[in-house]
Formats: C-alpha cells, sequence, structure tokens
C-alpha cells in the first residue's frame, strides 16, 4: 500500500504506475459535472480553494448538519468521470493537479495531460459511499453551495487513509485502455 | 395519510441503505469467484464492507440515492391522488432526513431546491388490480448506471445483429462492453426485446422488480439470460471494470410486442447498489409485510 498525503510533488506522482493501490490522507476538494464546466469558461475560485499539487474527486457527496451546526459527510463515492472529460485535461494543466479521483475512468486527452504535467488517476470503488465517508474527517469549507446545490458544491475536505487505485499514470498507461482492448478481442470470439 | 407517509419514509430508509438479501448474495457469490489478491477482489471487499456499514449506521448504500421509481399495486377503489400526496411528502422528509441526496435539479435553471421533488421525482406507478391488498414496491436507480442504459434499433449493421434472437445476444454484449467502468459493476441488466422508444425502457426497468434467483418461465428467454450472463463473465471486464471475472452479477429479459416496422432491445444497466423494497400495507397505510 502507498501513501499519499496532500500536498504531493511530482516525483511521487511520477513513481506512480498503473495497478498500485494507494491512501490519501490531507485534503480533497470535490468538484463535478458544473464546476468543471465552471472552470473551462473561465471561472474564478475563491481564495481558499487551491488546487495546486492537490486532488480533485469527482463526488457529489450526501452532508447533513449536526445539532452544533457542523458539516458531517454521510455518503461520498465517486461519481462517472468520462463525462469530464472535455475539461479535464485544461484544468491538469492550468490548476497544477496531482491527482484526479473519480470512477470509470477517463480518455486520451485526460492521460495526455496526465502524462504532461505529472497527474494520475485514480479509481475510487463506486457506490462505496459509507466505506468513503468514512474516511472523511472533517468538512473543512464549502464554495458555491447555493449557486451549484449540494452535489454540486466544491466541498472541501480533510481525509485519512481513502483508498483507491491509480488505474491511469503520468507515463501513458491507462487500465481502462487495455480492459477494453482485450475485452472487446474476447467478445469477438463469442459472437 | 400520516401513517401512509411514515411507511413511505421507512420504505425509502429501507431501500437505500440496505441491499436486498437476493442482490447481497450475488455479490458474496461474485466475491468467491474473483482470483485473491487481484484489485478486483479488493473492489470487491470494499463492496461488501459497505453493504454492512450502509446497513449499521442507516445511511446511503451510494451517495447517489438515484431516481425514485414506485410501482403501485392497488385495489380498483384506492386513492391516487392521496398517494401521490403522501410520496412526496415523504420523499422531502427522506431527504431532510439524509436517506436520499438532494437529488432533483430543473434542467432548465440548474437549479435544485434540496427538496428531491419535482415534475418526475419521484415517479409513480400504479397499477390496479382485482384484490384488496396494496403493495408498494420501489426502485432507487443511480445516475451513472442510468447513463450506461442502451436503446437499439434492429438491425444493426454494424454489429450485424440481424431481427432474431442472435440480433438481440450480440447488442446486449455488444451495451455490456459499452458500459465497461462507468455504471459502477458488476452490473445486473434488465431488458425488454420489442414495445416501443418508451415502453421498452418501461419494460426494461421493471425486470428489477424480479428477484435476482428466479428463473425465466419462457424458455428461449431464460436460454439468453443464463448465456448472456456466461458470456459478459468471460470478457474480463470484471468489478468497476478493473479486470476479473464478475462483469455481470444476472440478466432479466422480457419480450413486449412490436410494430411491424420496428424492432428495438433497450437495454437499462443496474450497478451493484441494486437498491429495490418492497411492502404490503393494510387500509390504513400501515407496513405489514416485506416483499424482499
Ligand atoms: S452507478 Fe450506482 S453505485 Fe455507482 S455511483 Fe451511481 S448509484 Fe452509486
Amino acid at each position: 500500500m502507498i501513501h499519499l498525503t496532500t500536498p504531493i510533488t511530482e516525483e511521487k506522482i511520477r513513481a506512480l504506475k498503473v495497478g498500485d493501490a494507494v491512501e490519501i490522507s490531507g485534503i480533497l476538494f470535490t468538484g463535478r459535472d458544473v464546476v468543471h464546466k465552471f472552470l473551462h469558461e473561465g471561472g474564478v475560485l475563491p481564495a481558499e480553494v487551491n488546487l495546486r499539487d492537490g486532488i480533485i474527486y469527482h463526488c457529489g457527496p450526501v452532508v447533513m448538519k449536526d445539532d452544533a451546526g457542523q458539516w458531517k459527510v454521510t455518503a461520498a463515492g465517486p461519481t462517472t468521470s468520462i463525462r469530464e472529460e472535455p475539461y479535464q485535461s485544461q484544468i491538469i494543466n492550468d490548476f497544477g493537479l496531482r491527482g484526479v479521483i473519480g470512477k470509470g475512468g477517463m480518455g486520451d486527452r485526460t492521460l495526455e495531460a496526465c502524462k504532461k504535467s505529472g497527474c494520475v488517476y485514480l479509481h475510487a470503488i463506486g457506490g462505496a459511499a459509507q466505506v468513503l465517508a468514512e474516511c472523511i474527517t472533517e468538512v473543512k469549507s464549502v464554495h458555491f453551495l447555493t449557486e451549484f446545490g449540494s452535489p454540486e458544491a466544491i466541498w472541501e475536505l480533510r481525509v485519512k487513509n481513502f483508498p483507491a487505485v491509480v488505474t491511469m499514470d503520468s507515463h501513458g498507461q491507462s487500465l481502462h485502455r487495455d480492459v477494453f482492448a482485450t475485452s472487446s478481442a474476447e467478445l469477438a470470439k463469442y459472437l | 395519510m400520516i401513517a401512509l407517509c411514515n411507511s413511505l419514509v421507512e420504505l425509502v430508509r429501507r431501500s437505500s441503505a440496505e441491499l436486498p438479501d437476493d442482490v447481497h448474495q450475488a455479490v458474496l457469490q461474485s466475491l468467491q469467484n474473483e482470483k485473491k489478491g487481484t484489485i478486483a477482489e479488493a473492489a470487491l471487499q470494499i463492496i461488501d464492507r459497505n453493504i454492512a456499514l450502509a446497513k449499521k449506521k442507516s445511511q446511503p448504500i451510494c451517495q447517489d440515492t438515484g431516481s425514485i421509481i414506485f410501482y403501485v399495486e392497488c385495489p380498483v377503489n384506492f386513492d391516487q391522488p392521496a398517494f401521490v400526496q403522501a410520496a412526496c411528502m415523504a420523499v422531502r422528509e427522506a431527504t431532510k432526513k439524509g436517506f436520499l441526496r438532494q437529488n432533483s435539479v430543473d434542467s432548465l435553471t440548474g437549479i435544485n431546491d434540496g427538496t428531491t421533488v419535482g415534475l418526475g421525482s419521484p415517479s409513480i406507478h400504479f397499477h390496479q388490480h382485482q384484490q384488496e391488498n396494496i403493495e408498494v414496491r420501489l426502485i432507487l436507480k443511480g445516475g451513472g448506471c442510468e447513463n450506461v442504459g442502451a436503446q437499439y434499433s434492429l438491425p444493426n449493421e454494424k454489429l450485424k445483429a440481424n431481427r432474431d434472437l442472435d440480433g438481440c445476444r450480440k447488442v446486449i454484449l455488444d451495451a455490456v462492453l459499452q458500459a465497461q467502468g462507468k455504471g459502477c459493476g458488476p452490473g445486473i441488466l434488465g431488458v425488454c426485446i420489442g414495445g416501443d422508444r418508451a415502453s421498452g425502457y418501461e419494460f426494461s426497468k421493471q425486470q428489477f422488480l424480479r428477484n435476482m434467483q428466479d428463473r425465466n418461465p419462457i424458455a428461449e428467454l431464460d436460454q439468453l439470460e443464463q448465456d448472456i450472463v456466461a458470456t459478459a463473465n468471460r470478457l474480463g471486464i470484471g468489478p468497476m471494470g478493473f479486470g476479473g471475472n464478475t462483469t455481470l452479477l444476472g440478466a432479466k429479459i422480457c419480450a413486449a410486442n412490436r410494430l411491424p416496422a420496428s424492432f428495438f432491445v433497450s437495454i437499462s444497466y443496474m450497478c451493484w447498489a441494486y437498491r429495490r423494497q418492497g411492502v404490503t400495507l393494510d387500509q390504513k397505510g400501515q407496513i405489514e409485510t416485506w416483499l424482499y
């Protein structure tokens, strides 16, 4: 098991390879469809949202306020990443992201940006909302809550030992591309 | 009304937090079938832990609590508008309690008012029967798996799929191939052969009301179901598309009549977080028994 702590150095990211299991500690910023389109169109982030050397998490969590008025994440698995393919490469390059967490993998443009900027795609287990919520120790802040709505807002989360698998690395390798190729070839045999 | 609303909140809670036994059994079986020490096995272990944790904490199995689809079997004199009202109240309440995510967005303005209630949410299908009992089934179907649903119009030249069962088989397996990784596999297919563009998808979703372990009473369809699962599991797509032995947990297929000019195959994909429950209600709206 490889441990990653944010902020993450390029060196650490370049050492990762497809198939590596990692555990992440530190800060994750959630960002999904609305956030990606917003940034792509030149939207400006508040100063507290510092993505450099950091990780964006494709996730629309369930977040409740407890009796003391504190936010608490009660369910937080990944959402399908491929929808962000039109925007992701630009955001990796412009903001200096080191990691993108999601599910289902992404396409060639994102893979290229990972190679160029030193970033990896980290696959979390889709649907594992409770196991992953347990790794969230604190909601540090939330941005665009009213404008984007709760699932689409930017939640700044402190996490401990958040499990994921590297499925696209910074050397041009993609597990998704490989599995698609082998499964297509396999299917051809049974048709 | 209050009793009915409370019952529906409980139905939503249990659907969202507890995977039905038949589905859980299928997940456990798939865990057995994966090679030890692989990331596929690790993924299923996390899934199994997640199922237990959600039940224990009475919190959503998955944060995407999905489209809320009620199927109501009711007597002829049943008050449908009252049920609709109670269901909407129950959805608001379940959202406040965190059993549902604030999950309904105005498609024009992009506004999420936080209630999860709006045109189409929840969706409620009534079916009257000549009996006195009331049965309410609920499916919560996530967006990730809904997005990988597919509808094919046969013949399909690219896939060499003609208007016969072999053609159906080809397009269903193509849908499995295309869905890989995206819909939180291992998945379950609901398929309708025939119908029109709307009814085809509708019937395909109703297949998710069936028990995982049941067998199709129509021999050709039963054979097709078994074949689709066995073949899909030979493709090496695996849980989450990580590679591995379990790509599908099941396939449920029905056939509906079609127009001579049309031949649709409609495929709905359900993720492993297959949330479905059902209850019978008494005249006051109180829960009598659980159906799954
Ligand atoms: S596809 Fe299913 S398990 Fe995956 S995120 Fe959506 S609802 Fe959850």
